[in-house]
């Protein structure tokens, strides 16, 4: 077993839109974007990143268009909706707020 | 707004579901082939690439399941769901046809007794508001409905406070002249606001209008809607003619829509105003008319009964009424409605509920076993990645089409037993019975229906998934199922012991509603009704004016009818025996102390050979004499009952007993004491009787019975055709044999019609414990082929293979049977209404039921015990 830190619940949908606000991305290069951005501490298993693009397409944060690769394959380009651009910040907010929080916390216990 | 786009979206993906399912495969496969394309780059062998780029992809499948899932309705896995258990039972029609047969069965029972109690019970009376109409009467200690006399109730009327309106109904038998002779007819006559206190307006014409209920106000009729129809072939010109009733001219006014029925009435065609009082009628004592009333709002039921109370006693008071000790009767019209056929209708609703229950376990055993056999299917859908909530639901549909296709099949049996039930009512109860017209599948019906569909459903869903959650998935896969039914063996057992248990109160309570029907018919009548044919005359007051005259006709009629072929004996009576405990008389005895005892006797009129004709049996004395007529004095037979209340220790013959006839005092010298004859209905003991000669009562009504020495039914005709012709003016009904008219009582019918249906409850209920029974014997034999094989291949011999398997049966009959006896003898005690010489906790029913009960189960556990002691161990061995 590889000791790869697993995703924070709720935290994928985020990681997708962020990837996607800088230019229009197929599923495979989102998996390849989180991983690279991360330093390798991040994968996104295919088996949660296709139904998170489901959902995501579902809310209308992101559409998919076909288009064709530098490599001339057809693939499917997920890009942000303005909807989606709204969402990533009050998820990333969010995130934000907690993440404080909890360093808040564990600051604390590690000066006690 | 999200929430819409997001249904939008659904919607869209849900018509191109294949293009969506394309694209995900094809967005995937490039997927794929990159990471592929990533591992060659690093330097990997191409073909391990592959293997390993579809390892980390995981399952496509189970991928394209999650990510389908996210976009698709619920209900479109439902319809999955839905087919394939259509698919499976296509595999297995046995099944599915076995389940919803059953169901049907139960479900079909008990929606259509519900029906009747629902027409009976639920549905409103046909008035206005009927929850406020009362049946308000006189009410003294011996009869709590006694009915009003004219002056009581006009002084009722003035002073009462608590209803808004208060009228009177009197039944009336009428001589209708038609084109073909005259005819009887049933008539009612009501005071003026009778139809308004019901809330009743004729649906053509017009209401009585004030003042036609005054003495001497014109004669004016409402028809029926049946009479409108049948005698003036719905004509709206009907109204405006004029009918000839008893001889004199009525003008119709107005005719009642279909729906109206009064059953307290009878079927009454002719509605009058009282608009004439008879001598009697006018007397305070003379009890004739029966009161309804509305009442006001806010008026309770108990209030208004004390208020009616405390006037009847001070009317007592004021006209020193003695004799009886009067109060009022206040209850709901629907009360003396549907009142005697409450108890039946429960009874069966009651059965049909336990029925509905059995078929309910019963479906839902055949459901666990077959969940059991499914096992392996679970399991290989579970491993191929069908999360617990997919599998469930997938059983949850099935329960559901079950129930839905049983539900729906057993709709149909329900209307057609509510056809069949309703044929086994004979027509002239049907008029005292309006609410049967309403029987048949409406609202409440189907909401009934729906209800015990629901419930079957919850039941059929629930149990396969109980069993599905109580076992590890990973159980099911290995080969063999060796052990694991234990919990489908004790679940499945306790089932079939509840089974049997409602099958035992079922029989128990078929057995003894049956008991009570042996009974009833073989009470002790006092007569042979046998070879007796029986016709009901008429004669015209107009044209019988004299004694003389009804003298006459009563010789010549015994004189013509005793010529006819076969006849042996010919007597007349005024009403026949077994049909009520109604015309009764309050007697007194002269030269003893009167302290305003209360001595009430049944009244009937005789011809002299009438009890002979009947072959009741002279105890002492003799019967009347032909020439004991008006001119001499009073005679009377009396009954062994009144000799032993009212004579005890003395020799009635030649004392005397006074009445008042029509307001006359009267006295009648005892000639005979005949053996108790069941006047009354079968179900009731037998009341105090005298018998006054024809001859001296000289009554227009009276009832022919003939005794033949052949088919008594073979005589109505003629009976009738001799008749018409001594006097073509006679009217003639009902005719019928002794016998039959025995078997239309209502108490025959009654117990006839619940023993009838309830046996037939038992029966489904007994074949369905047993075949409850058998497939839990059979399957448990099935599972532990191998342990018997391997018990046999040790030496053990055959006999104690059946030792084994009929020790299980017998097991679950006990408790089962042990279950069912103190069960039932709950139920039968609160049914006893309808028991009739037999107690609820009757040794020999119950003893015959467990007796036969325990005998059909060994029965049909003995053949899978058969089938296990013939096996042969080396098969079984290798079977694994």
């Amino acid at each position: 077993m590889t000791n790869k830190p697993e995703l924070l619940p709720g935290t994928l949908d985020m990681l997708i839109l962020k990837t996607l606000t800088r230019a229009p991305l197929h599923g495979y290069g989102i998996a390849l974007s989180i991983k690279r951005l991360s330093d390798d501490v991040l994968t996104v298993e295919e088996g949660s990143l296709y139904p998170a693009l489901q959902r995501l397409l579902l809310q209308g944060w992101v559409k998919a268009d076909w288009k064709m690769t530098e490599t001339n394959r057809r693939a499917r380009f997920y890009t942000l909706t303005a909807a989606g651009r709204r969402q990533f910040n009050i998820e990333l907010s969010r995130f934000e707020l907690m993440i404080g929080a909890i360093g808040r916390v564990l600051r604390d216990a590690q000066e006690a | 707004m999200r929430t819409f786009t997001r249904f939008m979206n659904k919607l869209s993906i849900l018509f191109s579901r294949a293009r969506f399912h394309s694209e995900l495969d094809e967005e995937m496969a490039f997927h794929r082939a990159q990471v592929e394309k990533e591992f060659v780059e690093g330097g990997m062998a191409p073909e391990a690439a592959h293997y390993r780029a579809m390892r980390q992809f995981g399952n496509a499948m189970k991928l394209r399941e999650q990510s389908h899932e996210t976009v698709a309705f619920r209900l479109e896995t439902v319809v999955h769901d839905l087919r394939f258990g259509l698919r499976q039972w296509g595999r297995n029609p046995g099944f599915a046809l076995t389940a919803i047969l059953i169901l049907a069965l139960g479900v079909g029972a008990s929606v259509a007794i519900f029906a009747f109690v629902d027409a009976a019970l639920l549905e409103p009376l046909p008035y206005a508001n009927p929850g406020r109409l009362m049946s308000v009467n006189e009410s003294n200690i011996e009869s709590p409905r006694w009915p009003l006399s004219y002056p009581d109730y006009l002084d009722w009327q003035q002073t009462n406070k608590s209803f808004s309106s208060l009228d009177v109904y009197s039944e009336i038998g009428y001589l209708l002249r038609t084109s073909s002779g005259p005819e009887q007819v049933q008539g009612a006559r009501v005071s003026g606001g009778f139809f308004q206190t019901l809330g009743v307006h004729p649906m053509v014409g017009r209401d009585f209008s004030p003042g036609e209920d005054r003495l001497g106000g014109p004669n004016v009729a409402i028809l029926s809607y049946g009479a409108w129809l049948h005698r003036f072939g719905a004509r709206r010109d009907a109204v405006g003619q004029t009918v000839d009733l008893d001889n004199t001219a009525y003008t119709i006014i107005g005719v009642l829509a279909r729906t109206f029925s009064f059953a307290p009435a009878g079927n009454a065609e002719f509605w009058v105003p009282i608009n004439a009082l008879s001598p009697h009628e006018h007397s305070r004592t003379f009890y004739n008319f029966s009161g309804i009333g509305r009442l006001r709002d806010g008026v309770t039921i108990p209030a208004a009964q004390a208020e009616m109370t405390a006037i009847a006693k001070h009317l007592q008071r004021q006209y020193g009424i003695t004799g009886r000790d009067l109060s009022a009767n206040v209850v709901p019209l629907s009360e003396i409605l549907v009142g005697d056929v409450r108890p039946i209708l429960l009874t069966l609703l009651g059965g049909a509920s336990l029925l509905l229950l059995i078929a309910c376990v019963n479906v839902a055993g055949l459901v666990l076993l077959r969940s059991e056999s499914r096992r392996r299917e679970v399991a290989i859908r579970r491993a191929l990645g069908a999360t617990p909530v997919r599998l469930v639901r997938q059983f949850v549909t099935e329960g559901l089409s079950l129930a839905v296709f049983g539900s729906l099949a057993g709709l149909m049996v329900a209307s057609e037993i509510v056809r069949l039930l309703a044929r086994l009512v004979p027509k002239d109860m049907v008029s005292n019975m309006p609410f049967l017209e309403g029987v048949g599948l409406n609202a409440h019906t189907g909401l009934f229906a729906a209800l015990t569909g629901l419930l079957a459903a919850l039941l059929l869903a629930a149990t396969p998934v109980l069993r599905l959650s109580f076992q590890k998935v990973r159980d099911g896969l290995p080969g063999g199922d060796r052990g694991t039914g234990l919990f489908w063996r004790r679940l499945g057992a306790n089932l079939v012991a509840v089974e049997l248990a409602i099958a035992v109160v079922l029989l128990a309570g078929a057995g003894l509603l049956g008991k009570s029907l042996y009974r009833l018919l073989r009470v002790p009548l006092g007569f042979d009704p046998n070879h007796i044919a029986t016709v009901q005359v008429m004669a015209p007051g107009t044209a019988y004016k004299s004694d003389e005259q009804m003298a006459g006709l009563y010789r010549e009629i015994v004189r013509r009818v005793s010529g006819l072929p076969g006849v042996e004996s010919a007597g007349m009576t005024s009403m026949l025996p077994v049909e009520c405990t109604c015309a009764t008389d309050r007697i007194q005895f002269p030269g003893r102390p009167y302290h305003g005892e209360h001595s009430e006797v049944l009244e009937r009129h005789v011809s002299p050979q009438y009890l002979a004709t009947l072959k009741a049996s002279l105890v002492r004395g003799r019967f009347f004499t032909e020439d004991e007529d008006a001119s001499k004095p009073g005679v009377t037979v009396i009954n062994n009952g009144l000799a032993r209340k009212y004579f005890p220790g003395q020799d009635p013959i030649g004392q005397r007993i006074a009445n008042d006839e029509f307001g006359l005092p009267h006295t009648w010298q005892i000639v005979g004491i005949v053996d108790d004859v069941r006047e009354g209905p079968l179900d009731v003991d037998t009341w105090p009787a005298e018998y006054f000669p024809l001859n001296q009562t000289l009554d227009h009504d009276f009832t022919l019975a003939v005794r033949t020495g052949q088919d008594a039914g073979a005589l109505l005709p003629v009976l009738v055709s001799t008749i018409h012709q001594i006097d073509p003016r006679l009217a003639v009904s009902d005719e019928a044999t002794m016998n039959e008219q025995i078997d239309a009582t209502q108490a025959a019918l009654l117990h006839r019609f619940s023993a009838w249906l309830v046996g037939g409850f038992a029966a489904v209920a007994l074949v369905l414990g047993l075949v409850g029974l058998y497939g839990v014997i059979a399957y448990s034999v099935s599972q532990r082929t191998r342990e018997i094989g391997v018990r046999m291949a040790l030496g053990a011999p055959r006999s104690s293979v059946y030792t084994l398997v009929m020790r299980q049966a017998g097991w679950l009959t006990l408790t089962g049977l042990a279950i069912g006896l103190v069960c039932s003898v709950g139920t039968s005690l609160s049914m006893r209404n309808l028991l009739f010489g037999v107690q609820a906790w009757d040794v020999t029913t119950l003893a015959s039921v467990a007796v036969s009960l325990g005998l059909a189960s060994l029965a049909a556990a003995f053949v899978p015990a058969r089938r296990a002691a013939s096996v042969n161990p080396t098969d079984a061995l290798r079977a694994e």
